[in-house]
């Protein structure tokens, strides 16, 4: 089996305004299965930094443990990592986000490492509002240890061995809304068409931005009768919208008829255009968006694409003040500012 | 767009673009495998079965293969196909056993083959196991024709060149050496069953410029004067040599020339050195030996003194080009050029010529003076008659011949049994599957990043002294091998099954070229444009799946595939599979 990619790529490979290829923004030869949906979203992911002309330095991936846990390896292999502890992810992250604010922050996560052991740390880091990425590569199995259900798993869902999921799923999306998570997404690794402009658009999103994305175990999860397999998901897919990203420099060519075109402004001047597919749907309403969720579980359908979004909610560094120098590069002169200003400080505590 | 019909035997031939671009389609990928696996005589066998010479084109052949090489669009440099040709040659153990050994049971048919070159050698070579009884005839002293006369020993070793001549006479031919066939007439009048002419083009072009006829004692036609060395009839030449033509033949001239006494040679040429006919490789062992290269020099006169001759003149011009990029040579208006010279060789061409083939025979020949030749079976107007090599259609080179020696073999085999010639037979070709474990491929799959290795040459101190001792040493069999890891494999292909494919994107994803895309079916234009990377490059075909499940198609370039095998590695269904793919021409006989 082959375990280092050939070196030669393309001759024509397009170049993005920093005058790099995509291979810039590749990673080691992927380990997992062949056909995983984890490989897909890392190359989705590859193509949205491409795109969005980010510099491979200025990224930090951030992940905890599991198949999906592995995959920040497969790609940005120029950019910044942290494998971190199972479940324990969101506090590596909130620490480094707070050591410098300047990088982008990739949290990768499975279902394994963020609905059932990191369950807390993942309600806590959506309360706090953490300007990051959060992914989970949700395959409804643990793939690591032989595709046992894990806690997204649906109920009724068949797995490989034929066992049938007892117990209710942990919809990762809606619970995201509930707990007022400021941008939240559904996606299929076997669409990247829709996946790529969300995480784009989520790395522009000022604040916690979550994307649960279907990712189909080959293993042990791709059989008939589960619900998370190529074909189901493929079957059941319903989408809330198409969406493009539009970044501020460009010009807007595409042209909707009127009414079904919603843009809506992010805070750096970017824009999300959708194109709405489902009716009584407001992305920027708390309550149609988790409406809307409730009504396709009702019909059995996957919604996908952007959910909700609400770019107007202070991020963890706004509610704190934090300051924009990263720390590590804070010197005597700002930490000990003298003892005048250490007077008027004590003055407000008196 | 259609989908791709892969069951077309040309389809994959042409993935496999250093076999397809060869004109005998010598299966190279499976022979450079072979050589490093060290089995040096399978791999020559390869070479035998389809190019007859391989220790002879191993070193002189004009490798269309190498601009062709995939590995060459995506790398610096092709690989060395060529001089693992010769290695295969210089390191195989005694094949004599598989060589077809006679004496074969006849078959009555009586063949003439007029020429021992090449074409002749190949048309010998395939029908002798028939049990055709072959004569051949030849006006020198031994078989080869122009790789025996033109060729310099300092290229060709005789050694390597009567090894591979053998090989075939010793089946059984009857040979007639030093017999000048001075009529076509005479031969048809014999009880000759088919009749080939593989007398190449002898005549060299000369020059008629003033002063030609009084400094003719040192003026002399290139191939004839190579011949003449080669046959040890000439020893010397002056030590100021000046030598015309841009062609390989040139570049024979020159290099025998600075071994026969000539300290100040040159070459001088018409053209800019960039339009040279001669390939890039063989100018630059030229240079290596001294001897520089002037172009953009038209001659003009010959300069004698004494009735002898003292050098030339010639009008220096630049090239050039108008909108059609048709070229041509423009004085520059400086005075004219002397240059000294004992002796000139004059190499700027060769030409057809037949005075042997009476004209009412029923052989029609065209305005040109050439025969009418039938493109693919090589059979004249007299149905008998048939031309390969440079006798068919003007000089061109050995591999050529070969390749229309192996046509016309077929040709004169279907007419003797009173078959149709056009009905041509088809190529043999399988396609087999390389997995061996789960992810395991029977061939190097992963792509080693080196640069071509230079083949070794012998120092120029001691080439120089001995006309007979060849400059090229060759690869050992340690560099060889790492050469021979270069190649990528192009002949196991990327098989797609649609009914397989659960697009998972996989392969898409793991492509290092970017040659596949999932996508929505449009005409061949538009889907050349929305690939991943645009499918720019026409001459290489696309394969295109029928419609997949989501109504989407597969679409792979095959431009610059690696022929890694990681989309099939990466493949959860195995719809993507990687699959050696033979393909040999038919011939007349194994």
């Amino acid at each position: 089996m082959s375990y280092l990619k050939p070196k030669f790529r393309h001759p024509h490979l397009p170049k993005n305004e920093l005058g790099y290829t995509k291979t810039e923004y590749e990673g080691s030869l992927s380990t997992l299965c062949a056909g995983c949906g984890h490989d897909s979203i890392s190359a989705a992911i590859v193509q949205a930094c491409f795109e969005m002309n980010i510099a491979p330095h200025q990224v930090a991936k951030m992940s905890g443990i599991g198949c999906s846990s592995k995959t920040p390896t497969y790609f940005l292999g120029n950019s910044h990592g942290f494998n971190s502890v199972h479940g324990r992810m969101p506090s590596v992250a909130t620490g480094a986000s707070m050591a410098n604010k300047k990088l982008k922050y990739f949290g990768v996560s499975g279902d394994g490492d963020s609905a059932s052991i990191g369950m807390g740390q993942f309600a806590h880091v959506i309360r706090r509002n953490l300007n990051m990425v959060y992914i989970v590569m949700n395959n409804g199995c643990y793939g690591l240890t032989k595709g046992q259900d894990s806690a997204t798993a649906d109920e009724g869902s068949k797995n490989k061995t034929g066992h049938i999921n007892p117990f209710q799923a942990i919809d990762l999306a809606s619970l995201a809304i509930e707990l007022g998570a400021t941008f939240v997404a559904q996606s299929f690794s076997g669409d990247k068409h829709q996946l790529i402009p969300l995480i784009k658009a989520a790395m522009e999103h000022n604040g916690f931005a979550f994307i649960n994305v279907i990712s189909p175990c080959v293993t042990f999860n791709n059989n008939v009768g589960s619900t998370k397999s190529y074909d189901y998901v493929r079957e059941h897919i319903a989408a809330t919208s198409t969406v493009d990203f539009v970044p501020t420099h460009d010009e807007i060519t595409t042209t909707y008829s009127e009414g079904e075109i919603k843009d809506i402004a992010m805070h750096d001047g970017s824009i999300i255009r959708l194109k709405k597919l489902t009716n009584d749907w407001d992305p920027e309403n708390r309550l149609s968006a988790a409406s809307a969720m409730q009504n396709a579980r009702a019909n059995g359908e996957i919604l996908t694409g952007l959910l909700y979004i609400n770019e107007k909610a202070a991020n963890l560094h706004q509610t704190f003040k934090t300051t924009d120098i990263p720390l590590n590069r804070l010197t005597e002169k700002e930490l000990c500012p003298g003892s005048a200003t250490l007077s008027e400080l004590m003055k407000d505590l008196q | 767009m259609e989908p791709t019909n892969t069951r077309d035997p040309e389809y994959y031939h042409k993935v496999v673009d250093c076999q397809y671009a060869c004109p005998a389609h010598t299966p190279v990928p499976e022979y450079i495998r072979l050589i490093a696996a060290e089995r040096y005589s399978d791999a020559y066998m390869i070479n035998w079965q389809s190019n007859v010479f391989p220790g002879v084109l191993g070193r002189t052949c004009d490798r269309p293969c190498e601009p062709a090489c995939r590995r060459g669009r995506v790398d610096d440099e092709p690989v060395a196909i060529c001089r693992l040709k010769r290695v295969a040659a210089d390191n195989k153990g005694d094949v004599t056993e598989r060589i077809p050994q006679g004496p074969f049971k006849p078959n009555g048919k009586k063949v003439a083959l007029i020429g021992g070159g090449p074409a002749s050698l190949t048309v010998a070579r395939d029908l002798a196991p028939l049990g055709y009884e072959i004569h051949l005839f030849d006006e020198q002293v031994a078989g080869g024709g122009m790789m025996r006369s033109q060729i310099p020993s300092f290229r060709l070793p005789e050694t390597v060149l009567n090894e591979e001549v053998d090989f075939i006479l010793n089946m059984g031919i009857h040979t007639h050496f030093r017999h000048y066939v001075d009529s076509m007439k005479d031969v048809l009048s014999k009880d000759y069953d088919a009749v080939f002419v593989g007398t190449g083009a002898p005549r060299g072009r000369d020059l008629k410029l003033p002063g030609r006829e009084e400094g003719d004692a040192n003026i002399h036609i290139g191939i004839e004067w190579l011949a003449s060395v080669a046959f040890e009839h000439t020893h010397s030449i002056g030590k100021k040599v000046i030598v015309l033509g841009g062609g390989n033949t040139a570049m024979d001239c020159c290099r025998t020339s600075r071994r026969l006494g000539g300290e100040e040679v040159k070459v001088v040429v018409r053209s800019p050195f960039e339009d040279m006919k001669a390939s890039p490789w063989e100018k630059e062992d030229a240079m290596h030996e001294d001897i520089p290269i002037l172009n953009n020099h038209v001659p003009k006169t010959f300069e004698t003194k004494d009735g002898k001759l003292i050098g030339m003149t010639f009008e220096k011009v630049e090239a050039q080009y108008d909108e059609n990029g048709k070229r041509s040579l423009v004085p520059t208006g400086e005075e004219p050029v002397f240059i000294e010279a004992d002796d000139v060789l004059i190499a700027i061409g060769q030409v057809n010529t037949f005075p042997w083939i009476e004209r009412d025979l029923g052989i029609e020949f065209n305005e040109w003076g050439m025969p009418v030749v039938e493109r693919k079976t090589f059979q004249s107007t007299l149905s008998k008659v048939f031309f390969g090599g440079d006798a068919a259609f003007g000089p061109e080179n050995v591999i050529t011949a070969v390749a229309q020696g192996h046509d016309a073999a077929v040709s004169i085999n279907l007419y003797c049994e009173g078959k149709d010639v056009g009905e041509r037979p088809s190529p043999l070709t399988n396609l087999i599957h390389q997995k061996m474990g789960i992810h395991e491929w029977s061939y190097d799959s992963s792509v080693v990043n080196d640069q071509r290795y230079v083949v070794p040459q012998a120092d120029k101190s001691l080439t120089l002294r001995d006309r007979k001792k060849e400059v090229e040493l060759g690869f050992n069999p340690e560099v060889a091998f790492k050469e021979a890891e270069r190649c990528l494999n192009c002949d196991v292909q990327t098989v797609f099954t649609e009914n397989k494919c659960i697009e998972c994107d996989a392969c898409m994803d793991v492509c290092p070229t970017s040659c596949i895309t999932f996508t929505d079916n449009e005409d061949e234009e538009e889907l050349r444009k929305k690939l991943l990377v645009p499918a720019e490059n026409l001459t290489q075909d696309i394969l295109v799946s029928s419609t997949l499940k989501t109504g989407r198609v597969m679409v792979k370039d095959e431009d610059v595939c690696l022929h890694c095998g990681l989309c099939a590695e990466r493949c959860p269904t195995s719809a993507w599979d990687m699959q050696k793919y033979l393909y040999n021409t038919a011939k007349a006989a194994v």
